[in-house]
């Protein structure tokens, strides 16, 4: 044990010398002074060094004083998607403690180990103090001010020469949703559609495959509804680190129902340690996984027919794919033995309500849209969706990626997934109080205004390609990085590349992240101090749709200012380069004027107003600040498994849903509870009940799409019905049931053609309210599509990776052909096809996953002393008998070499059975050494993340969903070697 | 008068270190002392389980049995302290102890070290209760304010239980009923020389 123990000492002081060093510039003389206990005036002296330093230290060692009063204020954890209340004490605007959220529904005071010690987030000793730019590569001090104005310069100087798509906005789940909604909307006024965020690299393929298949992109039933489940199947996911607090549920629900708790995941993960069924798969098998239990669950007849009669479209379609997949070649592809998956599917059909949870297992693939359509094909297969315990509980990844989401910061769609057609379009420019005309304008031509912008995952080939294969006047010159780490996308050494490239690049972050530092960029390079969520006002919205107040804990640290004041800031910064050049372009007075603004910025209240008074698609529009504050307040009376608040509760929250998760139809007035499961037509459409949404006509080959004998209940309409317009109301009878101010409302929207207003773009919620009333869904009632017509595979078909060890499988299994998309090239079959040559020199399968000490790219948690030093080193999982065959040592050092550009990465090998022969495992929170060099000393001084590391995605390899250009990170392959 | 205990349930433990970080954020714990860490055994195989680890407080703790300085006593709701202006960091508790909770900072560069360090069940020390000095010396003192130790407090599964021995006892033995199914109370027999029977 003793020796055991010295052995960690070692390791602990190598990295709590850089720990103690407050940057990278040598200052391991502190830790000295510090351990002879000489502290005092040496330190203060260091402490100097950077500016304000002290004073930030002074408060991180705040210290609750007994004797003066303590204000709590509640907000929300700022990691993963379960929305823990964390409930902040402040004295004298310091946040001195942190203490369980008791009244909380969704965390019951608890945290894992990120949400627990959120507190050093706002001490921040690493965070960026001040604004900065790189000088002849040094990072050099200036004032808000100036950075304003040069970075509206050089915006203004890339618009002027390639036009507005020559700048790519990048924006964050880490904003809260008014500050994604004004991002979006500052994009739209600056003329561009690329404007994108983290959801582009999590979830997009989720958002599309479901919102393709039922209706709408997110979990169809939350966290707590986990616990009436009686099987769930975890695919492709690994809440126990990525989710810990969602655990509480999914365990409590395995306790208390007996329930069978199933893991098929090529790893054995911490959640598969307490699954009562693991089943280890081959990586990117997940279709020939699933429809291997359809064939089990059709052979048997376990499928459940009443549901697909009435509330499926297509299912015939996918039986016919489903017999290709006997026992024997489900076996043959993914590895898996006939009788375990017969096990796991007759359980997970016969033993209901089942539900299936999955993360980024399923969606980070080139397949990832028709894994997650198979994923839902076999919950509507079992009629699992719609009821309690049961549904997609997609685990989203960032405290408000779904907000994000919702929002638009994508770049396919405005706010609410309107799309950008001229519809779209034309409703939100009546929702900003400006001209369809004006905002067509600011487009460099009418129809980029329509056409779906440059994904994140692929922004560095927008700024390398030949100019001629990017669909757009210029390549990408300029990038705004708000909130986003540089390290979770595909391909890094082009993304250095690129990166270098650019002509003007602002980050603007609390934290420097891996694109300040991962280029050899030496000009034109900004840093902006962000300020956390914790530090602003505003809502979020967790993955079950449940939508947060979180209030303000303390003022910005340093020099930091929250995103809707830089967004404001950025606005007027334009408009002063435009008027120096003399041009017409102006943002700041028309996109701002709707807002109260205070001290400078817009306040969230007034931003989530507009919100309100446009978001109808998704019923964001009865959800305002008013409402989430007393949900804020009376937490305590919301129930832990259904989430409403009960006869106990206050009048004003009494029959709400906790976070009026959305669709919250309706004017905030008509005190739509919220849905907490989506599609249900167990309940009243007033109570929160819905039904499938038909978005894709009435009718496909003589086969109706509206359901056919079921309706959500209290419905005036007993059959399928499609979605409410002014001509269905009239033609219902319903049409003078309108209040006269709504029907003034509809003529002003209508104009000429007033039939047309639906209940998406009628501003007065008139036609929703009158649905509503009675009993109807405003978006119709409709069928699930098994068969999806519009995707590249209606039904999903099995591919085979980019870079697969089964190159026996290629030709039965090819990925899609070359083509195109989001204004670049997609390449498929013509990188598959030096797969096969590969095959020796890369015979290992690289995966790539969490931690639940890290979050994302990293750089938050890596800075936090408490989370750094539980994780110190990056590190590749691998199976004893590959490491013993490369003669590696548990601990030892190794190189870990992707099949790309002869791309590296020097990690510590973790020898362990958690991964399978041939297949290896690293985390993706890492960055700050790149190709086995460390980077230290390329950030500014004390900025520095505690932990540095190689990042996976410095090996992974090409590879893009081809729906949403989604990166491939889960099934790549590499070889590795002591280093 | 309570007599508090630790309970950590081993088939709810998902080892996510909030236990940890809470720990190291109330009192603010330095870098390199661990009050409480996760053990996990069978790591990555099936079997796999984890137990968060701290000062159990034993009934008769054998850290008090071997301390020269006789620095450790028992407070009334049962938890095992120590005063550090007494201990001398001869590190004797760390070899009685059967749970390896003493810690100890280096305070020197020859491999001294300084005055012991564990988990005080959030129940500071023998100074005066919520103190600056007390909490410089020991952390924040919870119990003092009617409240439990945070890392069972923010347990993200509730695994880690914290509080009257009886009443975690009883919880405890309601889940495993429940769901049929316990690994026992982990380190109870050698800590409180006792077992939960279900």
């Amino acid at each position: 044990m003793l020796i055991k123990r010295s052995d960690g000492v070692r390791a602990k002081q190598r990295l709590a010398s850089a720990y103690q060093g407050l940057s990278a510039g040598g200052l391991d003389r502190r830790g000295f002074l510090k351990q002879a206990g000489l502290a005092g005036a040496g330190v203060a002296a260091l402490a100097g060094i950077a500016p304000r330093m002290a004073e930030a230290a002074g408060a991180a060692t705040g210290v609750i004083n007994h004797e003066q009063p303590v204000t709590r204020v509640k907000n929300i954890c700022t990691h993963c998607s379960v929305g823990c209340t964390v409930v902040a004490e402040v004295q004298n605007g310091v946040w001195v403690g942190q203490e369980p959220a008791w009244e909380s529904p969704i965390n019951r005071g608890t945290h894992c180990a990120k949400g627990a010690s959120v507190r050093e987030l706002v001490h921040g000793d690493r965070r960026i103090k001040f604004p900065m730019k790189l000088v002849g590569g040094q990072w050099q001090r200036m004032s808000w001010d100036a950075a304003m104005s040069e970075i509206g310069e050089k915006m203004m100087e890339i618009r002027q020469k390639s036009g507005p798509d020559s700048v790519f906005l990048l924006g964050s789940a880490k904003f809260s949703n008014e500050g994604a909604y004004l991002y979006r909307k500052f994009a739209a006024f600056w003329g561009t559609n690329s404007v994108d965020h983290q959801a582009r690299i999590c979830h997009s393929t989720t958002v599309a495959g479901v919102a393709n298949t039922w209706g709408y992109g997110a979990q169809t039933n939350s966290y707590n509804d986990i616990r009436n489940s009686k099987t769930m199947i975890i695919m492709g996911g690994n809440p126990a680190e990525a989710h810990p607090v969602s655990l509480q549920h999914v365990l409590s629900g395995k306790e208390t129902n007996r329930a069978n708790l199933i893991v098929i995941d090529p790893r054995y993960t911490r959640t598969a340690a307490h699954a009562t069924d693991y089943v280890r798969i081959r990586p990117g098998t997940d279709i020939p996984i699933i429809w291997g239990m359809l064939w089990h669950i059709f052979q048997n007849g376990w499928e459940d027919k009443e549901f697909i009669r009435q509330r499926v479209h297509g299912m015939e379609d996918v039986r016919a794919e489903v017999a290709k997949w006997t026992p024997q070649e489900v076996e043959r592809v993914t590895g898996v033995p006939g009788a375990q998956l017969r096990a796991v599917a007759e359980k997970f059909a016969t033993q209901k309500p089942s539900t299936l949870i999955w993360c980024m297992g399923a969606t980070q693939k080139t397949v990832g849209t028709a894994n997650v359509r198979a994923y839902s094909i076999l919950l509507l297969a079992t009629g699992n969706v719609g009821k309690e315990g049961t549904g997609a509980n997609i685990f989203r990844g960032h405290c408000n990626v779904q907000g994000a989401s919702d929002f638009g910061l994508d770049v396919a769609t405005l706010p609410a997934y309107y799309g950008i057609d001229e519809n779209a379009w034309r409703h939100w420019s009546r929702v900003w109080g400006v001209s369809f005309e004006s905002m067509r304008a600011r487009f460099d031509t009418p129809q980029m205004m329509h056409t779906p912008g440059i994904p994140t995952t692929r922004y560095f080939d927008a700024i390398l390609l030949p100019k001629d294969q990017v669909q757009q006047r210029d390549n990408t010159k300029g990038m705004i990085v708000f909130g986003h780490g540089g390290n979770t996308v595909t391909r890094m050494p082009e993304a250095v590349k690129g990166l270098e490239a650019l002509e003007l690049l602002v980050v603007a972050d609390p934290h420097p992240t891996t694109f300040a530092v991962l280029s050899g960029r030496r000009e034109n390079t900004y840093l902006l101090p962000i300020a956390t969520q914790f530090e602003c006002n505003g809502s979020r919205t967790s993955s079950n749709r449940s939508v947060q107040w979180c209030s303000k804990v303390v003022d910005p640290i340093f020099e930091s200012r929250t995103d809707y004041r830089v967004i404001y800031d950025l606005a007027k910064s334009l408009d002063a380069a435009a008027t120096k050049r003399n041009m017409t372009y102006r943002i700041a007075e028309e996109m701002f004027r709707p807002y109260e603004i205070v001290n400078g910025e817009p306040t969230a209240e007034s931003i989530l107003g507009e919100i309100n008074r446009g978001a109808w698609g998704t019923g964001y529009s009865g959800i305002s600040a008013a409402r989430l504050k007393l949900h804020q307040q009376h937490q305590d009376k919301f129930d832990l498994v259904t989430l409403r608040a009960g006869a106990n509760a206050p009048a004003e929250i009494r029959g709400d849903y906790y976070g009026l998760p959305w669709p919250c139809w309706g004017t905030p007035e008509m005190r739509h509870p919220g849905s907490h499961i989506l599609y249900n037509t167990n309940i009243a459409v007033k109570d929160g009940g819905g039904s499938f949404r038909p978005r894709f006509g009435l009718e496909r080959n003589g086969q109706t799409l509206l359901a056919e004998g079921s309706w959500s209940k209290d419905s005036d309409i007993q059959d399928g019905y499609p979605e409410f317009t002014v001509a269905v109301l009239k033609r219902l009878g319903w049409f003078d049931e309108l209040t006269a101010a709504e029907k003034a409302s509809i003529a002003q929207v209508g104009g000429a053609n007033q039939d047309a207003v639906s209940w998406m773009t009628d501003l007065s919620g008139g036609i929703q309210r009158v649905a509503i009333a009675h009993g109807c869904s405003p978006f119709g009632n409709g069928k699930a599509r098994a068969n999806a017509w519009n995707l590249p595979d209606p039904i999903p078909v099995h591919r085979e990776p980019i870079y697969t060890t089964r190159n026996d499988l290629i030709a039965q299994f090819p990925t899609l052909p070359d083509r195109r998309g989001f204004r670049l090239p997609h390449l498929g079959q013509s990188v598959q096809a030096r797969s096969p040559q590969l095959a020796a020199e890369f015979p290992i399968i690289l995966t790539s996953g969490r931690l639940v000490e890290y979050e994302g790219g990293g750089e938050e948690t890596r800075s936090n002393k408490w989370l750094a030093e539980l994780q110190q080193d990056m590190f590749v999982e691998i199976n004893p008998r590959d490491a013993a065959a490369r003669n590696i040592r548990d601990g030892s050092w190794v190189w870990v070499m992707g099949p790309e550009s002869n791309s590296r990465a020097r990690v510590k090998a973790l020898v362990t059975e958690r991964v399978g022969p041939g297949v290896a495992f690293m985390p993706f929170h890492f960055a700050g050494w790149f190709q086995g060099t460390d980077q230290r000393s390329k950030y500014p001084q004390g900025t520095d993340p505690i932990v540095l590391g190689e990042s996976v995605n410095a090996v992974t390899s090409y590879g893009y969903d081809p729906v949403t250009f989604m990166q491939e990170t889960k099934v790549t392959i590499c070889q590795i070697r002591a280093a | 008068m309570a007599r508090m205990k630790f309970l950590c349930d081993a088939d709810r433990c998902i080892e996510c270190n909030a236990c940890v970080t809470a720990c190291k954020n109330e009192h603010e714990v330095p870098w390199g002392i661990n009050r409480r860490r996760v053990v996990t055994i069978n790591d990555g195989k099936p079997g796999e389980r984890s137990i968060s680890m701290a000062c159990m407080h034993c009934t008769d703790a054998p850290c008090a049995a071997v301390c020269p300085t006789s620095c450790f006593y028992t407070t009334a709701d049962a938890v095992v302290l120590h005063d550090k202006d007494t201990c001398i960091g001869c590190g004797y508790c760390f070899y009685a102890c059967p749970f390896g909770a003493p810690q100890y900072p280096r305070v020197g560069n020859f491999g001294g070290r300084g005055k012991m360090d564990k988990c005080t069940y959030c129940a500071g020390g023998p100074q005066q209760d919520n103190t600056r000095v007390e909490y410089t010396q020991y952390g924040s003192n919870r119990l003092a304010e009617g409240k439990l130790p945070l890392c069972a407090e923010m347990c993200s599964t509730k695994a880690l239980l914290a509080g009257d021995g009886e009443m975690i006892a009883t919880i405890y033995r309601e889940r495993v009923q429940r769901r049929g199914y316990g690994s026992g109370a982990w380190g109870w027999r050698t800590a409180y020389r006792e077992n939960i029977t279900t």
